[in-house]
């Protein structure tokens, strides 16, 4: 048997990965201010009139 | 007659995951958060599906001299500055560019993820897409890209101090229009390059790539477009990684780099409203669609030993840490960078590719030893490439 064998299959470890963002939102859910769906952006920033508020890579 | 009835239910389940994502998203945080969700899919099922990658095409053009991914990313970053750039013209106010310094740290940093990509044969974009489809080796990885960019925001600031240029755009360099022309003009100019580069036959893409090269150009014009900002991927994962530091009871929030007001709100406000974690997520959730899709193979394809484990794990962390330092990955800052005009992706490019070249010389040296199989005595990166699934 070879070495990879013993290893957890490739739609485990999928679902491994998928229960990790799960766990993180649930985490991030109890630890975050509640989203306020009446302050939500608009659906485009296109058009919208405002400015981007998003954090970026490029961000320092 | 069993596979046949399971097959068609199994994708269904697929495509209600997929929806449920999405419907969840609108309900929990609004259309836009829905909008960036279904672009995440999108990036994701096209990643995974068309097999369009960064490090694989990085690694091909210098071992086997296969230029055709290489020249489908500059087709994708230009098709994609060739919108992207009047858009920023005509939208300034909303729209913004990956705009970053060109520095000592960052250059350094460049050429330091560009070392560990190859070893952990994945990007930023690529960790996400495999880790998302099952690869063990990611999955690992994604863990210390999470922790190395948590920990290089820390450091951002003292990396940052050593020595960095102000920002400099192709816009303020050249004018609005001519920075785009420049831009394409570089582009088709490193294409040339590539296809000088490759052997007969390694030149001309497939359908594949050019569908790939086109859906992922459009996908990240509908980033800029939706969010105001280009497709990121490394912010957000750093911002899992301080979440996470955070509910297990330290104050990040009292750190440098968390404490700039806009960092402050992106960790008390939730995930579902931080566009780079919303597409990031849709990007895993896509590949993994795309893998049960097809039913690939269950079986892992890199059987290390412990020790190369550690590797895999240290060098995610190092690939995180450094692309927080470079001001972005090959999505935020070689991807987004160029086509939306920012020296500094151009800059992160020539460093990032140096430095791959050389972790490909690592590789073999770092994980080849750990392999346990015959099959994985085989040259590391050839042997991974052939077996495994494609690096992204």
């Amino acid at each position: 048997m070879k070495f990879s064998d013993q290893l957890p299959a490739r739609p485990v470890v999928g679902l491994i990965t998928l229960a990790f963002i799960g766990l993180l939102l649930v985490v991030d859910t109890v630890e975050s201010t509640p989203i306020d769906p009446f302050a939500a952006p608009p659906p485009v920033a296109l058009g919208s009139g405002l400015a981007p508020v998003g954090a970026h890579c490029t961000d320092l | 007659m069993t596979a046949r009835r399971t097959l068609p239910l199994t994708r269904a389940s697929l495509v209600v995951l997929a929806l449920a994502l999405v419907v969840g998203s609108f309900a929990s945080a609004g259309p836009r958060t829905a909008f960036l969700m279904m672009t995440g899919l999108g990036l994701g099922l096209v990643l995974e599906g068309l097999r369009f990658g960064f490090t694989g095409p990085w690694r091909a053009i210098v071992t086997d001299r296969d230029g055709r991914g290489l020249i489908a990313q500059f087709l994708a970053i230009g098709l994609c500055a060739a919108v992207a750039f009047p858009l920023l013209s005509a939208f300034p106010g909303e729209l913004g560019g990956a705009y970053a310094p060109v520095g000592i740290a960052m250059i350094g940093a460049a050429f330091v993820f560009g070392m560990a990509m190859q070893l952990v044969m994945g990007c930023g974009s690529g960790v996400l897409v495999n880790a998302g489809s099952g690869n063990l080796t990611a999955l690992l990885a994604l863990a210390g890209f999470i922790a190395g960019s948590f920990l290089g925001a820390l450091h951002l600031g003292w990396w940052t101090g050593l020595g960095s240029l102000p920002v400099y755009t192709l816009q303020d360099m050249f004018g609005r229009s001519a920075g785009l022309w420049v831009t394409l003009a570089g582009l088709a100019g490193l294409g040339m390059l590539v296809v000088l580069r490759s052997a007969s036959g390694k030149r001309r893409l497939p359908a594949r790539l050019w569908l790939a090269a086109g859906l992922i150009a459009g996908l990240a014009v509908l980033n800029l477009v939706i969010a105001g900002q280009p497709w990121g991927v490394v912010y957000g994962l750093g911002l899992w990684g301080a979440k996470l530091v955070q509910a297990a009871g330290i104050d990040v929030a009292a750190t440098a780099f968390w404490s700039a007001p806009a960092h402050t709100e992106r960790l008390q406000q939730s995930l579902l409203t931080d566009v780079t974690s919303v597409t990031n997520i849709g990007i895993i959730v896509g590949a993994f669609v795309v893998m049960r899709w097809r039913r690939i193979a269950d079986a892992q394809v890199a059987p290390l030993r412990l020790s190369g484990w550690a590797v895999i794990l240290g060098a995610g962390l190092v690939l995180g840490y450094s692309a927080r330092i470079a001001f972005g990955c090959n999505v935020g800052a070689y991807f987004s960078g160029i086509a939306t005009g920012s020296l500094h992706g151009w800059v992160w490019f020539v460093a990032a590719f140096a430095g791959s070249t050389v972790g490909l010389t690592f590789r073999p040296v770092l994980l080849q030893s750990s392999s346990m199989t015959q099959a994985s005595r085989e040259p590391a990166p050839q042997a991974v490439t052939r077996k495994g699934p494609v690096a992204t």
